[in-house]
């Protein structure tokens, strides 16, 4: 499959797909697609020679063939051997990008949590859906982003009426089957919170397998005023498996927002998370880690956005860089004209405990607003060498003493996380991490 | 226990040890004085196995092993301790579990099984009140924000966990007020034993007032030059280093 183009192979998919769409191309959502699929067209794939895609180059991706949405053997037993352990609450399987009801458990009562696959949420409730997604979205400037509104239909559509405390998490579980073959899929997740709701939602993804998959996600969050989110987003996949994900979230007034994404494995990853802050006593909370080893490439795109007066951003982002893997970490913060009284912190920290090791940072910060507390700040360095001498002076062997450094650096990230289940499951794939490979 | 032959040591181009000669008998306390630039936290930092110095010549034997052919993490399972002049602040690993790992590591590099955590707890227990130390401080991550006293304290804890045959205080009294000097003092002499020995590196005298040496060795330019009892620390407490100078035919 050397010379397929992939383009070309989703442009003709796109026909396809369209003539089998039925009644779903009377509803508004498919002007979105239509128009979503002419942006792809005229963007194209991006290459090094894009700003945005400077340091992480996806010719390799667009050079392959990948089956879409494969049915997959996926089953329940295979379930039970991807357990996250003692993990309880509102488990969602997608198996290869397609919501499979029969796998998932929803624990929550309808009244607190409604849950749609987006194809049933387009047709059901069109107005909805047509009114919330994208509301943030960087379709017009990113490919990938118009390429997974296109084909928007196996996500899910998740809805927290206002005034609902959502107790148990929703946690949405994306599988790529590539036993068999090179597969893909394109997720589109829409989660809509109303007004004074709270939820934590978690996006774990996982894959199956040696072959190649990409999977090419967009999660949208609308966050309506004094509503309170905790999203995550782990991902642990194999060194043959590309991911490239935009995470979009809108806040109102008064809401908090808060995002841990933590990256233990994948070969290609590509993350974006951008969050526009529309409202005045809002907070958006950022917290990133990833841990990199092989040649694998992790790549994390921030951008928040503050557009009204007195809301808060804070962001952490950290990266433990083993042997030839390489990192990149942007972090835009904008802060309008209107936006006084923004306080906006940005902080990302390096450590590269091999010389073959290679982290790229770029924090970028427009203010046109006067009256604002901005700070940012990047390191990348190494293990602190006193630190290392004074554990060896106790008896910590070299190795050791460097694991306990890493894992001392990680930390403050990992507790910030607060379904136990999923972060006694990070830590134990940190702790490998660090100490095994 | 140690015996120092010919030392010579530099860090870079620069030499600093020039020469020296040293044994240690268990039961016994040396101090080792000098000036400042003598070499004196160089000797401490060559003895626990410091990287940044590269030995040039002479010996240590530590029981008859060839220490300067042992890892930093080797010796102090053989047991040597360095106390730090400057014990390093490290975030995120909290004194408790530094601690047990360093114990574990030295119990598996004697072929030992490691110490299950109600044991651990138990001598944890002991030697915080053994030397006086607050479980609060053994929470916090190890050495972040503690004050001078804390830090030199939290040292002669750890030393009283790992029971060196082979203590090595390195300026231990700088930046301590008298209050938290003879804290740490009482400490170091809680621990003493017949077999185990303590070197105490310092620049003042007033330290040896509470812990008392049996030998008192002068070390300039990077060997020593005098050795004697703790009267020698009294005089050089009086008469500075300079009639010690002259004593070796250099003007003053």
């Amino acid at each position: 499959m050397n010379n397929t183009n992939l383009k070309e192979q989703l442009l003709a998919d796109f026909q396809q797909f369209e003539g089998k769409l039925n009644g779903q191309a009377q509803t508004p959502f498919h002007q979105v697609r239509q128009q979503a699929i002419q942006t792809f067209n005229e963007l194209g794939f991006p290459t090094i020679k894009h700003e945005e895609w400077k340091y992480s180059n996806v010719k390799n991706l667009v050079n392959q063939g990948f089956e879409f949405n494969a049915v997959s053997s996926f089953s329940q037993e295979d379930v039970n051997q991807l357990d996250i352990p003692n993990l309880e609450g509102n488990i969602l399987y997608f198996i290869n990008g397609v919501y499979n009801a029969e796998l998932s458990v929803v624990v929550s009562p309808e009244s607190e949590l409604q849950i749609l696959s987006l194809a049933d949420a387009i047709k059901q409730q069109p107005e909805l859906v047509a009114q919330n997604i994208n509301k943030n979205s960087d379709i017009e400037v990113n490919a990938f982003t118009a390429l997974n509104t296109a084909f928007a239909q196996h996500g899910i559509f998740i809805h927290v009426p206002a005034g609902k405390v959502v107790e148990q998490p929703v946690i949405l579980r994306f599988i790529s089957d590539a036993r068999q073959a090179n597969v893909a899929s394109q997720p589109r997740n829409l989660i809509v919170i109303g007004k004074r709701a709270e939820v934590q939602v978690a996006e774990a993804f996982r894959s199956l397998g040696d072959n190649q998959c990409f999977t090419n996600a967009v999660t949208e969050f609308v966050v309506a005023e004094e509503a309170n989110v905790h999203y995550y987003k782990i991902q642990n996949e194999s060194d043959n498996a590309y991911h490239i994900g935009t995470t979009s979230v809108y806040q109102e007034g008064k809401s908090v927002f808060t995002a841990n994404t933590v990256t233990a494995n994948g070969g290609f990853v590509r993350n974006n998370l951008n969050i526009k802050i529309d409202g005045e006593y809002a907070e958006a909370n950022m917290f990133g880690l990833y841990i990199p080893n092989g040649k694998q490439h992790i790549d994390n795109h921030t951008a928040v956005d503050h557009a009204k007066p007195n809301s808060n951003s804070n962001e952490l982002y950290k990266g433990i860089l083993k042997d030839k893997s390489t990192g990149v970490f942007n972090g835009k913060i904008f802060v309008r004209e209107d936006a006084q009284k923004t306080n906006a912190f940005q902080s990302c920290k390096n450590v590269l405990v091999s010389a073959d090791a290679t982290m790229n940072t770029k924090p970028q910060l427009e203010i046109w607003a006067d009256d604002v507390k901005c700070s940012h700040g990047t390191t990348t360095g190494q293990l602190n060498t006193d630190a290392l001498f004074y554990m060896q002076a106790r008896g910590i062997s070299k190795e050791a003493a460097r694991s306990l450094l890493m894992l001392a650096f990680a930390q403050d990230v990992i507790d910030k996380m607060e379904i136990p289940a999923i972060k006694a499951y990070l830590e134990e794939l940190i702790v490998g991490k660090i100490y095994n490979s | 226990m140690l015996k120092i032959t010919n030392l010579h040591a530099k860090i870079g181009e620069k030499e600093i040890l020039k020469g020296l000669n040293l044994e240690v008998k268990a039961g016994e306390v040396h101090a080792i004085m000098g000036p400042n630039g003598a070499g004196k936290s160089t000797l401490a930092s060559v003895l626990a196995g410091r990287e940044d110095y590269e030995v040039t010549d002479g010996t240590v034997e530590f029981f008859g092993k060839d220490l300067l052919e042992l890892a930093p993490e080797e010796r102090a399972a053989e047991g040597v301790f360095l106390a730090f002049q400057y014990p390093v602040e490290i975030p995120g690993v909290s004194t408790t579990n530094f601690l047990k790992t360093a114990v574990n590591e030295i119990r598996k590099y004697r072929g030992e099984e490691p110490m299950d955590a109600v044991n651990f707890l138990k001598m944890f227990k002991q030697k915080m009140a053994y030397v006086n130390i607050d479980q609060s401080l053994l929470n916090r991550a190890l050495n972040e924000g503690f004050s001078g006293g804390e830090k030199k304290r939290n040292e002669i804890f750890q030393m009283a966990v790992l029971e060196p045959k082979l203590a090595i205080l390195d300026e231990t009294d700088s930046g301590l007020d008298i209050d938290a000097l003879r804290i740490v003092a009482e400490g170091v002499n809680k621990l003493k034993t017949p077999e185990n020995a303590t070197i105490v590196v310092t620049h003042y005298q007033r330290l040896l007032d509470y812990i008392v040496p049996d030998f008192v060795h002068v070390l300039y330019k990077g060997r020593i030059v005098k050795s004697g009892t703790k009267e020698l620390a009294l005089e050089l407490e009086e008469r500075g280093y300079d009639w010690i100078k002259e004593e070796l035919g250099e003007t003053v």
